[in-house]
This record gives structure tokens, C-alpha cells and sequence, in this order.
């Protein structure tokens, strides 16, 4: 009765496994480069490809390059790499694709970063770094810096320095692409909402009553969220749009983002609080990438997919 | 559990009209759950689940890594944690059948205090404290810790209750033979307690194995985070379900062969003259429950 | 000290709403498991073949499966099938039909340890299946039922915290929500595990008191 019970299980097994293995014959369909301006002419069947393709810029390493003070900056070019605090599963902001490589806005800029302090983007050691988790790594001195979405607050500033901000971002909407009824956040009402558990714009929703607490749902990613607006379970999921726009990036035929954005986040890079020379020396970076296109171009070729525009912001230095 | 037991306290041995009307019924429940069956089927095929496109992942090499490591780091996660556990639990319960009060107290207080506490805040204590403080331990640690207290405390109780139940003329005896405790626990208890307790332990090793599933809530890398991460892929349709469903079976069959080891011991104890002691049950079945 | 009262004095409706919320869970997945676990518990001791292998298949299944997947099946699988519940009443299914396989096994083992004699007594004085049921087999089995009920109680209890992974408010996503409203997560946690100290107790409680009045059937 038990070796029955076994070799049922075990042939479950297989069996799935067998599927999974017949299951994709022709679907080399699928496109490999996107159109810019996030064509939505795509049918469901073959939406935009996992794989990950960078902006087009090109990151050449400088030479020369030297931070006078900066105890990181030190241990950066005596390891010849540098270390990088990321997020794995934001796509086209910071995101890993199923081959294992890196790609997106975020990612984009941390490379800049990188090649701008002298050290080959290829030669960067990414670390995947929870978000409850980042002032522990930076001050740890676990990674060197940290590019993911990181809002700049004073609170923050207690830990860690910032550098930027390099994108101004704000809560919004991601609704499905055929909805007309969302245009913003006063049209939420009677309309269910999806965020990551506990997170600030989920709680800005639930403070300013947005719509009905049971309209309310919460998961643990994003994904979750993104993938239940699809299947109609919720009608709009709110974070930063940075990351809203990711998705709708990659799915733009399924879904888009709406209205204005009703909050401000200003991301920045974080790095160890008593090193002003590399912050200087950051800022230094990326000012000139606002002037010289190169911000422009990355934003292009991967947020700005989506469909939606921006430019530049303002520097903070402190 | 082979056949049916020829009458059985609520059911009579079926005459001819009772054998009927039990083949009927047979025969209308069996459809009724083949339609059950079916009906799930088309609606995922309607909805698309099995599409080339949303198994398509799982036949990357890449991706059958990531779920290969996932299924590692849920080995890892419940080997460590049972290798952890074990020595914790027969620390407990020798601090729990001592004679002195000053170890019995604390011994009972913690292990009480273990198995009252949801596993899932146990980790998040392990996880988020450090963090308050500035430090921060890896989330296989967290885990494992969380796992090791909980389950340490349940495997505390059925050591407790493996050498509780050999029977009491052994210990008698070898006391008025003039051992001492020390001597009469680890020399006639312990080897006859250890193979009456040994599918129970097992049993809870199964579920130390599904707890680590819990592991995906502090974003440690097992297998159901791995699969949440796979599904989650707009590109290939959210194939929450197809990945799901090869998660459920490498669940289902390593549990399985696990509870199976389990079954077989316990039946080769029965049959064993060596021990007086019965085979223990789970003291509480709601431990087994596991879950968190 | 005082910092660690405010915490909860200041979000006292968060956490309030928290644990009502897991009450709710454990009150409707718990009476619901009870009857849906009896009811599978019948099957698998019933003279029909196939509802006796639905019952362990099953069991069988559910016991060998993380309650967490249980949940994530449950929570985008169902939408799959046109079923569109809230969120709170997929949970309570989830956390249902995950206990109803353990209840399903400690009420057939409690059937089983009413003697055969007992049944054939009653049957051969011309009771009913009902009467027997009621009047001879449950009562008898009750005692070895109920201390295993009340720890696979407790236990669901405890597992009503999973929700909070799967868009459920509940009292483990209270550290989630209080933690992005700047609190230390230390005090949070202690608060919630006090919380749940509270709700667990009682149920420990009964559970040894009932096991010293009946000497525990095992």
C-alpha cells in the first residue's frame, strides 16, 4: 500500500517534470530586442522577452581616475572590483534574467558608477541586498555601494550617505491596459488595491482612504501583485513608478501606468556615511551624466520603454 | 492499512442490497471527483496554464538550476536545523526528567515557551533583532535557529515521553541492582527508549523539512521563495501554477520517502524483542500540524 | 521601559485589528475544519472504496505538502477557475483544508479505538446507523479525541500567521506595517508574541487539564 502510494508520487513527479520538458517546442517566437517606445502592438502570446538587453550605452572604464580620502575608494582599487548592492527582481530597474545577468535602470547606473571610478563594469560583484537589510550592508562594509531604489530620507541619513538624487520617482497606478476607469488616485474608489506588505504607499492608500480597507490585499512581491491585476483578482497595484514602469515595460500590452504620480521618492546611491570624498566624488559622476546624455540614454532604453518620459533631477550634495 | 477490517464498529458486514448500494455510491462518488478533476483541468487549459509558453522556463537549464538550488538550500536549511535540534531536544528533556528542581523549571519554562510561540515570529525574532542593533545574521541562520527552538522543544517532548514509557520494572530493577541514575538511564533507558522513539522523530523531521518553506517570508532561497521568484516572471505569463505544481511534487515525494523510512522503522520495532517500550506517538499531534 | 509600552499604546488599533482579524481566521477555519475533518474521517473508515481512497489520497497529499503552498495554490490558482473570493476567505479555506487532514486522521483513530463489540452490541439490539454513531461510538470516542483536537487547535492557530505572507492583514504582518512606520522591530515582536501567548494559553490549559482527567488514551 505504501511502495503504491511511492510509485504514485514518484510518477507524478516525472510526469510533471515530463511536461515541463515537452512543453516548448516552437517558442522561439519569442522577440529578442524590444522597439523603443514600448510598442504595444504585441498579442499575449509573445509578449516582450525575459532576456535582458542594456540601454546601448557603453561604459569604458576611466583611467587615471583617483578619490583623494576615501577609505572606500582605497579598497575598491587594491581589490581591483567593486561591490554592489542590488535589487534581483524589479524589471528594467533591477533585474536578474533567467540567464543570470543583470540588467536595467539601476543596475545601468551603478555600472556607470563603476567604469567612472576606474574599475570595468564586468568586474562588478553584485549582491542581492534585501531591503531591511541595506544600512546593515552598507555600514558593514559588505558592499561598497547600493543602487535599488533607495529613497533618500532623513531617517536614512542617520545610517548611511546618499548620493544624488539620481531619479525622482512618486507613488502611482499600475492598472490593466484595457481599464479606463483608473486615471488617478481619486478614482479608486470601490477599486481594489495591490502592494508589497506594510510598505509606505500601501499605507498612504489605507491612511488618506483611498478606497475601502477590504479593497485592501498585500503580498510579499511585487510579481504577486502585478500577476493578480492580470488575472483581474485587483485592479491596480501602487508603488514607486519607477518600478511600476518596469513592468509595464516588459508587459505593455497587458498593462499600463496611469495618472500622476501623487507622492515624491527621490532615489540616491547609498554609500558608508563618514566618506564625503566618494559622495563628492559620485555626485561629481553623476552630474555629468545628466549633462552629457548618457542619463537620457540609459533612462531610454530601459524605464523609458514603457512608454512614459522623464528627465533628469536636481542634484542634493550635503 | 491494506484491506478493509471485516466489520468495523460503525459499518456491518454488507449484505447484497447494502453491497449495491455501496457500488453505486462508489461509482457515483468516483465521477463526481473525475468531474471535479476535469472541470480544474479545463479551466486552467482555458486560462492558458498549459501553454508552451508557461512551461517554457522550466525547460532552461538555467531555471532547473534555480530550482535545483532551492531544492538545496531547503536540505541545507532542514539538515543543519535537524542536526541542531536533536542534541538541543535530549538537553531539554534530560533537563526535564531531572530531579532537581533548579534544572526541572527552566528545562519545562523553555520548551513550554517554544512550542507556544508561532515558528514564523520565532524566525522573524532571529532575523529583525539583529538588525535593530546594526548587525545582521544570514536568513539560512535565521531559519535555522527558528527551526532548531521550535522543534527542538517537540523532539524535547518525545524523548521526554520515549523514556517515560519503557516500562517501569526495568528502571526498578536496575536500581535495586544498585546502579545509579546516571548509569541506569543511559545504559537500560536510553537503548530501548531510542528505537521506540525513532519513527516519531522521524515524523518530526518531516515537518521540520515543510517548515522550511517558511523561509521564502525572510527571503531566504528555498524552494517555494525559487518558485515565487520563477512564477513571477510577467514574461512568460506569471506561471505561478505550472511552477507550483513541480514545487508540490518535489515536496510531496521527498516527504514521502521521508515518512515512508518512518513507517518501515516503526514496524520493524513492533516486531523487535529488544525493547518493552511501545512506540512512541507524537505527543501532540498538533506538532506534527507543522505549518509554522 | 516606557518606550517599549508606547509602542504598543501608539499603535494600538494596528495591532487590535491584527489579531482580530487572526481570531477571525482561527474561528472559521477552525469550526470548519472540524466538520470537514470529521466528515473526511467517515469516509476513510467508510465500506466504499472510493470515498475511502479520495480520504487518503487526500490526507496523504496534504500532509506531505508545506501549508505555505497550500496557500500560494489557493491564492493564484482559484482565480484560475473563475473563483474570485476575498483574500480573508481563501485563507481561511487554505488554513481549512490543510487541518481538516489532520483532524480527519485523530477522529478515524479515535473511531478505531472504540471496541468492534461495542458497534455489534448496538447494532444487534437494532440501532440505527445514526444511534450507534451518536449514542455508542462518539462519546466513547471522544475522550481520545479531544486532547489531540485542542493541540491541532493550537496549532492552527499558530499557523494563521502564514497568512500574513499571502495578502491577509493579519498579526504577522503587524511588524511589517509598524516597521515601515519607523518602529524597532523588537518591542514590535515581543508585543505580538505576548499577544499571542495570550490566545495560546488558554488552549494549552485546557489541553493538560482535559489529558490529566482522562489519563490520556495512549
Amino acid at each position: 500500500m505504501t511502495t503504491r502510494r511511492t510509485a504514485t508520487m514518484l510518477g507524478l513527479t516525472t510526469l510533471l517534470f515530463g511536461a515541463a520538458a515537452c512543453g516548448a517546442e516552437d517558442e522561439t517566437a519569442s522577440p529578442a530586442t524590444t522597439q523603443p517606445g514600448g510598442a504595444p502592438g504585441t498579442n499575449k502570446a509573445a509578449p516582450v522577452s525575459d532576456k535582458c538587453t542594456s540601454s546601448g550605452a557603453t561604459f569604458t572604464p576611466a583611467t587615471g581616475v583617483d578619490v583623494a580620502g576615501s577609505p572606500t575608494f582605497t579598497k575598491i582599487k587594491t581589490a581591483g572590483k567593486v561591490v554592489v548592492g542590488v535589487k534581483n527582481d524589479q524589471p528594467n530597474l533591477g533585474y536578474k534574467d533567467t540567464d543570470g545577468k543583470r540588467c536595467g535602470f539601476d543596475i545601468e547606473m551603478a555600472q556607470l558608477v563603476a567604469s567612472k571610478l576606474g574599475v570595468d563594469p564586468a568586474k562588478i560583484e553584485y549582491k542581492d541586498i534585501p531591503s531591511a537589510n541595506r544600512e546593515t550592508a552598507i555600514k558593514a562594509g559588505e558592499i561598497d555601494y547600493y543602487v535599488g531604489t533607495y529613497s533618500i530620507t532623513d531617517k536614512r541619513k542617520a545610517d548611511v550617505a546618499f548620493a544624488g538624487p539620481y531619479f525622482i520617482a512618486g507613488q502611482d497606478l499600475l492598472v490593466r491596459k484595457s481599464d479606463t476607469a483608473i486615471t488617478g488616485k481619486e478614482t479608486l474608489k470601490g477599486k481594489k488595491v495591490c502592494s508589497v506588505t506594510g510598505s509606505t504607499p500601501i499605507q498612504k492608500v489605507r491612511e488618506e482612504a483611498l478606497t475601502e480597507p477590504a479593497n485592501i490585499s498585500e503580498f510579499k512581491t511585487y510579481s504577486e501583485c502585478v500577476s493578480q491585476l492580470v488575472d483581474s483578482q485587483t485592479d491596480a497595484v501602487t508603488t514607486d513608478d519607477a518600478i511600476l514602469k518596469g513592468y509595464a515595460a516588459q508587459i505593455p500590452s497587458q498593462v499600463k501606468v496611469v495618472g500622476k504620480t501623487f507622492s515624491v521618492e527621490k532615489y540616491g546611491i547609498g554609500l558608508p556615511l563618514e566618506d564625503k570624498a566618494l559622495r563628492d566624488k559620485v555626485n561629481d559622476i553623476l552630474a555629468e551624466s545628466f549633462t552629457d546624455g548618457t542619463w537620457q540614454k540609459i533612462y531610454d532604453g530601459t524605464l523609458g520603454k514603457s512608454g512614459s518620459p522623464a528627465m533628469p533631477p536636481t542634484l542634493e550634495r550635503y | 492499512m491494506g484491506g478493509q477490517p471485516v466489520t468495523s464498529v460503525l459499518y456491518d458486514m454488507p449484505g447484497p442490497r447494502a453491497r449495491r448500494r455501496n457500488r453505486a455510491i462508489s461509482v457515483g462518488a468516483s465521477l463526481l471527483i473525475l468531474a471535479l478533476v476535469a472541470y480544474v483541468l479545463w479551466r486552467f487549459e482555458a486560462t492558458g496554464q498549459f501553454e508552451a509558453l508557461r512551461w517554457k522556463q522550466l525547460t532552461l537549464p538555467a531555471v532547473q538550476r534555480e530550482l535545483r538550488d532551492g531544492l538545496l538550500a531547503t536540505l541545507k536549511a532542514g539538515g543543519l536545523a535537524a542536526a541542531l535540534a536533536l542534541p538541543f531536544g535530549v538537553i531539554a528533556a534530560a533537563g526535564r526528567l531531572s530531579d532537581h528542581r533548579l534544572l526541572r523549571w527552566p528545562a519545562t519554562a523553555i520548551v513550554e515557551l517554544f512550542r507556544a510561540i508561532p515558528l514564523l515570529i520565532l524566525i522573524f525574532f532571529f532575523y529583525y533583532v539583529p538588525l535593530d542593533y546594526g548587525t545582521s545574521i544570514p536568513t539560512l541562520w535565521a531559519l535555522v535557529l527558528g527551526l532548531t527552538l521550535y522543534n527542538g522543544a517537540v523532539l524535547a517532548e518525545i524523548f521526554r515521553a520515549g523514556i517515560v514509557s519503557v516500562a517501569k520494572g526495568q528502571s526498578e530493577a536496575a536500581y535495586a541492582l544498585g546502579m545509579r541514575k546516571g548509569q541506569v538511564t543511559t545504559l537500560i533507558l536510553l537503548p530501548q527508549a531510542v528505537r521506540a522513539m525513532l519513527p516519531t522523530i522521524v515524523s518530526q523531521l518531516v515537518v521540520l523539512l515543510k517548515d522550511t518553506a517558511l523561509g521564502f517570508i525572510i527571503t531566504y532561497p528555498e524552494l517555494l521563495y525559487v518558485g515565487k521568484q520563477i512564477g513571477g516572471r510577467a514574461v512568460y505569463g506569471f506561471p505561478y501554477i505550472p511552477t507550483y505544481l513541480v514545487v508540490a511534487a518535489a515536496y510531496i515525494s521527498m516527504n514521502t520517502v521521508l515518512s515512508l523510512a518512518a513507517n518501515r522503522l516503526e514496524r520493524r520495532t513492533r516486531r523487535s524483542f529488544k525493547t518493552t517500550a511501545d512506540v512512541v506517538p507524537p505527543p501532540q499531534t498538533g506538532d506534527a500540524v507543522g505549518g509554522v | 521601559m516606557g518606550e517599549f509600552l508606547r509602542v504598543f499604546s501608539d499603535n494600538r488599533s494596528i495591532f487590535v485589528d491584527g489579531f482580530l482579524t487572526t481570531i477571525q481566521l482561527f474561528a472559521l477555519a477552525g469550526v470548519g475544519c472540524l466538520v470537514v475533518g470529521t466528515l473526511l474521517g467517515a469516509m476513510r473508515v467508510s465500506p466504499i472504496p472510493a470515498l475511502r481512497a479520495f480520504g487518503a489520497f487526500y490526507v496523504n497529499m496534504i500532509r506531505n505538502t508545506p501549508l505555505t503552498l497550500v496557500f500560494a495554490f489557493l491564492i493564484f490558482g482559484t482565480p484560475k477557475l473563475n473563483v474570485n473570493l476575498s483574500f480573508f476567505t481563501f485563507a481561511s479555506i487554505a488554513l481549512l483544508a490543510y487541518t481538516s487532514a489532520f483532524v480527519c486522521e485523530v477522529v478515524r483513530s479515535g473511531i478505531n479505538t472504540v471496541p468492534v463489540g461495542q458497534g455489534e452490541a448496538a447494532r444487534a439490539l437494532g440501532m440505527t446507523f445514526t444511534q450507534v454513531l451518536s449514542l455508542i461510538v462518539l462519546p466513547q470516542a471522544f475522550r481520545s479525541i479531544t486532547p489531540p483536537l485542542i493541540s491541532i487547535l493550537n496549532a492552527l492557530l499558530k499557523n494563521t500567521t502564514v497568512a500574513a505572507g499571502f495578502a491577509v492583514g493579519e498579526a504577522g504582518a503587524i511588524q511589517d506595517i509598524l516597521s515601515e512606520l519607523g518602529e524597532k522591530r523588537t518591542p514590535t515582536l515581543l508585543w505580538i508574541t505576548i499577544c499571542f501567548l495570550g490566545l495560546v494559553l488558554p488552549l494549552i490549559v485546557a489541553q493538560r487539564a482535559l489529558e490529566r482527567r482522562w489519563g490520556g488514551n495512549r
